[in-house]
């Protein structure tokens, strides 16, 4: 770990003046926010992550909250806990595939620490990542090559992936705020600004240091999660042990059951993509369709058609479909 | 000493009874001294670092940046580290470690992870931060680090017998039943919570090493002989061990390294193993390939067991496994065959691991015998009992003690083996799941080392016990206390224990299962002694109402001396001391151990059966251990509660090895990929069975006059087997590669999706 400076702010401005020092909110940034700590911190001691200043936004007031809005929507403060997010009321009523989904991440301990935006911006488990012994890693040093790709990678991405990068994004809880359309709230130097969750993880492609949308400055304040309509959820994790480890396979599932016809349908799937991975080939399957085997097998068929394995992640693909169409039939069956 | 004829012990207050941990309280409240706790004034801090290639020599190392950050105090290389040795050949349980060469010995890489230098500076961040600043530089040659063993180059060029009788090949040739197999078991690590740690302390030319061991006397040896001292000027203690499974039975190269900073800077130094490196540098189970092949007649009755397994080992040190150690006693058969093979890969030593031999080896040749079983349409439980020797067929003794029929028949009654459909896939639970029935027998050593043992009974009423062993997380602290109540008639408060301490009277290692046994013969008769010279002491002290009293006469009971029968009179013991003003009468007792003796009369082994249940959910590809019924025959518990404790945690290991530990080299770099707890994945709590344990009460007096033997690795032995058995059962999949992972079971019928 290298020596850095702390400075703690209680105020977004003050957060963002700081940070806008940054050449870049990506790999390399010389300031970062901490707010749990879980994850940046493991990063900073394998000295993946080398930011010469880090600002501590906990103590900013009012980002801890759970507030229902006037429309309808729920805001989620980006210092709202985990564990807090998985038991609010409003979460387990209205949004239970989030709950869900935070419940069968990491461990209650990791949860009680871990924040909303620390969780969005989790970065992945690719142990050459994680790794300086390995040169080759183009997410940490851009143009490097990747281990992964001929190395150890049984847990690696199958959608989304470059010849550049196949590293899993990890996250849990993205993959539920995928099918719930969450909206990111942002403040940065040129002011405000809010960035739909589709539209704010990056493929890898040929630039796998750049994940996300932020730049030099910018501090997620909040998410908000748009009114639903009455519907059924389901998250579905699958994985080598019972608890404490990240997807194999995980499916986020949104949905309606209308006179026998499948509506509103979403899903999105964790642990295959290079980011959560929403699936519209699925959903465009399943909507307006009477629910049955065949047309949940057809729809993971779709969802996958795209998948690009290599060795020892081919068996990905088989898993997907069934954690896929487990989660349909249960929800249906809800 | 002359070896005694053991007098049965079978009436006792204390021996057998359920009884709490002595040294609980001290865990629980954080106030029990770890190695790594240990702290002096003006310790320093050390941290290594590793090599980054798998085989090769160093070409340079620039440490000059690494010199000048704050607080560095040195960095030691091949070339300024200081003398250190190689031992002399090792002798009985003296002299013994798995990687022989000294750290930093020259610029040879052998393994990923080797330690190439070493960092010292007044914090840990400093000495990591330092560590991390030198620059290596290496001459790479090409390294082997391929799990593929059978059939590969051996060191040996050829196969070794372990053991063999009648002719295997014919008989395997002319079968009506066979079954040949290959089963392959991955390089598994240790991971104890407490990282092995040293803190070395050197003050006019004496060691004190505060160290993570289970072996403190070899420890002690070992580090004299290789830092060039006479062992009277070492001392190594391990009050506490946050276990080790194995890990932590010979000294590794870490401990070296610390000992030789502190000598060359003269002034403590603190050296904890990081995470990763204990993926490394401090053993771990080798990657093993077994091909058992069995014959049999139609009614089940075994004609010939060929059983050959090759392990890796490290370029210089030759770890054998010792898989077949059981091959040629398990079962009766009068065709046997087994051999071993090790080959050399570009990995760092590789140790024992719980069960070491047996554990791997059983699931071997208990995954054959379900296969056969398959084969004969023969109930597994069936089969087993169908081949019960009625002696040591390997050795023609008879066995000590031998209840694995009994084993089996308890096991299947309380797991309800009669119930179950041997159709694969046949079974559900409640919630129709599929369910998977499974069966293996077990076996492990049963003996006893060397042992001294010195017991004091001082003024202040308490006893004192003392030997050179140490509790490695087993409740040795318990059990000890417990054979010096018996024999005192002590309640357990009024005795402090004293272990883990080179200084000590030398007593066994923790390993083999066999500190407990070892400990019974010395404990009770330093006991013994002690109270002689307690009764002696009462006839010939002025004031004492026992004085020029005969010792025959008197007894020592419930901490009492009195006239022998007489419950009224008594003295306690402390106000006889007190009367005679001696501090304390104590009592010597030594016993040789049966280990590697020739002359055994009997073959000793602990016996068991194990029966497992796992749910499958063919939709999800979700295996579940639900259930384990483990039947245990290993002689008289001294502890109930801390022996249970054991075969649980073997059980949960056991889960672990069979469906979830590997260490993945990458095969590129040479190094193990996934070493971190994170990456490496053992078992949770959410992956525990309900686990039913059952102590077959059979005293084994001919090992030691309380009857016990040993649970601490018996509980590990066939469990794989036995759940990989119930995963065929559920699934119609053998998987004979170990762990079995999700991919394994994902063409199961019933898993229709490509
Ligand atoms: C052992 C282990 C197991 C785990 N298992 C799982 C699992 O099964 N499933 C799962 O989903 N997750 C898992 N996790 C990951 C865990 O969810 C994340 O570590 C956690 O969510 C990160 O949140 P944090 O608040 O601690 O983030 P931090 O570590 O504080 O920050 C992470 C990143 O976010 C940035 N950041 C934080 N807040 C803001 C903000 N407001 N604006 C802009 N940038 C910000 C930081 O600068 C940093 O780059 C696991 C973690 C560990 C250590
Ligand atoms: S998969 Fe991505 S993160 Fe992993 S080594 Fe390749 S480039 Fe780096």
């Amino acid at each position: 770990m290298i020596d850095f400076e702390l400075t703690r702010v209680g105020t977004p401005d003050a957060a963002v003046q700081i940070a806008a020092a940054t050449p870049t909110a990506q790999q390399g940034a010389t300031v970062r926010f901490i707010a749990g700590g879980t994850n940046l911190i493991d990063y900073m001691k394998l000295d993946v992550e080398t930011p010469q200043h880090l600002v501590d936004i906990n103590r900013i007031p009012d980002l801890a909250k759970v507030e229902k809005q006037p429309d309808g929507s729920l805001k989620i403060g980006a210092l709202v806990r985990n564990s807090d997010l998985a038991q609010a009321p409003e979460v387990l009523a209205e949004y239970p595939v989030l709950s869900q989904a935070l419940l069968s991440g990491a461990s209650a301990q990791l949860r009680n620490k871990a924040t909303t935006s620390g969780n969005l911006l989790q970065r992945t488990r690719c142990p050459y990542f994680r790794d300086l012994a390995y040169a080759e890693c183009n997410k940490r040093t851009p143009g490097s090559g990747c281990a992964a790709i001929g190395g150890y990678h049984r847990n690696h991405a199958i959608l989304g992936v470059s010849d550049q990068c196949i590293a899993t994004h990890a996250s849990d809880m993205d993959v539920a705020l995928m099918v719930l359309d969450a909206v990111i709230h942002v403040q940065g130097i040129k002011g405000n600004r809010t960035i739909p969750i589709g539209e704010f993880y990056k493929l890898p492609g040929t630039t796998p240091h750049i994940e996300n949308a932020l730049e030099p400055g910018d501090l997620i304040t909040h998410v908000t999660l748009p009114a639903l309509p009455e519907t059924k959820q389901i998250y579905l994790k699958l994985r080598d042990r019972a608890s404490y480890e990240f997807a194999l396979a995980s499916a986020a599932i949104v949905m309606q059951v209308q006179g026998g016809r499948l509506r509103h349908v979403r899903v999105a799937m964790g642990g295959v993509g290079t980011r959560p991975w929403r699936m519209p080939e699925a959903e465009h399957a399943l909507e307006g369709q009477a629910p049955g085997e065949g047309v949940f097998r057809a729809a993971a068929d779709a969802a996958l058609k795209t998948a690009r394995p290599h060795t020892d992640n081919a068996f990905k693909i088989p898993l997907a479909k069934l954690c896929m169409i487990r989660a349909l039939t249960t929800v249906t069956n809800a | 000493m002359e070896q005694q004829t053991p007098q049965p012990i079978t009436e006792s207050k204390i021996v057998g009874v359920p009884t709490p941990r002595i040294d609980g309280p001290l865990k629980t409240t954080g106030t029990a001294m770890y190695s790594s706790d240990h702290h002096f004034p003006g310790l320093v801090y050390a941290w290594p670092v590793t090599a980054t290639i798998a085989s090769g020599t160093i070409s340079g190392i620039d440490s000059s940046s690494a010199e000048k950050m704050p607080g560095v105090l040195a960095i030691y290389t091949h070339k300024n580290i200081g003398p250190l040795y190689r031992t002399p050949p090792s002798a009985g349980f003296s002299m013994i470690l798995d990687e022989r060469r000294p750290p930093l010995e020259d610029e040879i890489v052998r393994y990923y992870g080797q330690y190439v230098a070493v960092a010292i500076a007044h914090t840990v961040e400093q000495a990591r931060a330092a560590a991390e600043a030198v620059k290596v530089t290496y001459n790479k040659t090409p390294h082997d680090t391929s799990d593929k063993l059978l059939d590969t180059p051996t060191i040996a060029g050829k196969l070794k017998e372990v053991t063999k009788r009648g002719d295997t090949a014919a008989a395997l040739a002319g079968a009506a039943y066979k079954h040949d197999a290959v089963y392959s078991t991955p390089t598994e690590t240790h991971n104890p919570i407490e990282l092995h740690a040293s803190v070395a302390v050197y003050k006019d030319g004496k060691f004190t090493l505060y160290e993570t061991s289970q072996a403190v006397v070899n420890h002690r040896d070992v580090m004299a002989a290789m830092l060039g001292v006479p062992p009277e000027n070492v001392q190594v203690i391990t009050r506490f061990l946050g276990s080790g499974f194995g890990g932590k039975l010979w000294p590794w190269p870490h401990a070296l390294l610390a000992a030789a900073s502190a000598r060359n800077l003269n002034r403590p130094v603190k050296l904890v193993v990081g995470r990763s490196m204990m993926f490394q540098s401090v053993g771990h189970r080798p990657a093993i390939d077994q091909r058992v092949q069995l014959a049999a007649d139609k009614s089940g009755k075994l004609l010939a067991i060929q059983h050959d397994y090759v392990n890796h080992t490290s370029m210089l040190d030759d770890y054998d496994e010792g898989c077949a150690e059981s091959t040629g006693f398990m079962y009766s058969c009068p065709n046997v065959l087994a051999t071993s093979g090790l080959v050399r890969r570009n990995v760092g030593t590789p140790t024992s691991m719980r069960g070491p031999g047996a554990v791997p080896g059983l699931y071997a040749l208990e995954s054959a015998m379900d296969e056969l079983a398959t084969k004969l349409n023969i109930d597994p439980v069936q089969l087993r009992l169908l081949n019960e020797p009625e002696k040591d067929e390997s050795t023609g003794q008879p066995f000590s003690s031998r209840h694995l029929k009994e084993c089996l028949t308890v096991g299947a009654e309380k797991f309800g083996w009669a119930k179950r459909n041997p159709a694969v896939g046949s079974m559900k639970d409640a919630e129709g799941r599929t369910l998977g029935w499974g069966v293996a027998a077990c076996t492990w050593i049963a003996t006893r080392t060397d042992a001294e043992v010195n017991v004091e009974l001082r003024q202040d009423g308490a006893a004192r016990v003392a030997c050179g062993t140490q509790d490695i997380g087993t409740g040795t602290y318990t059990a000890v206390a417990q054979m010096v109540a018996h024999e005192t008639g002590l309640p357990l408060q009024r005795i402090d224990v004293v272990i883990g301490d080179s200084g000590l009277p030398p007593g066994p290692i923790s390993g083999g299962s066999w500190a407990t046994a070892s400990v019974v013969p010395a404990a009770l008769q330093a006991a013994q002694q002690a109270r002689k010279q307690l009764l002696s002491l009462s006839t010939k002290t002025d004031g004492c109402p026992f004085k020029d009293k005969s010792v025959d006469e008197l007894e020592f009971v419930d901490g009492v001396v009195r006239i022998k029968g007489q419950s009224s009179g008594g003295v306690p013991f402390a106000e006889i001391l007190k009367t005679a003003n001696v501090r304390s009468v104590s009592g010597t007792g030594k016993s040789t151990g049966l280990f590697g003796d020739p002359n055994q009369k009997f073959s000793f082994h602990s016996f068991g059966a194990q029966f497992a249940e796992v749910t499958w959910q063919p939709e999800i590809a979700r295996l579940h251990v639900s259930r384990v019924v483990t039947v245990i025959d290993a002689g008289r518990m001294i502890n109930p509660r801390a022996a249970r404790n054991q075969i649980e945690g073997a059980v949960v290991m056991g889960v672990g090895m069979a469906m979830l530990e590997a260490t993945e080299y990458d095969h590129r770099s040479g190094g193990p990929i996934n070493a971190s707890l994170a990456d490496y994945i053992v078992a949770v709590n959410a992956d525990c069975p309900n686990i039913d344990v059952t102590f077959l009460d059979y005293p084994d007096f001919n090992l030691n006059p309380l009857g016990a033997r040993g649970v601490g690795e018996i509980g590990l032995a066939g469990i794989a087997a036995a759940i990989t058995n119930a995963v065929h059962h559920a699934t119609g999949i053998r998987v004979r590669n170990l762990p079995v992972r999700i991919e394994d079971l994902l063409v199961a019928p019933g898993n229709k999706t490509s």
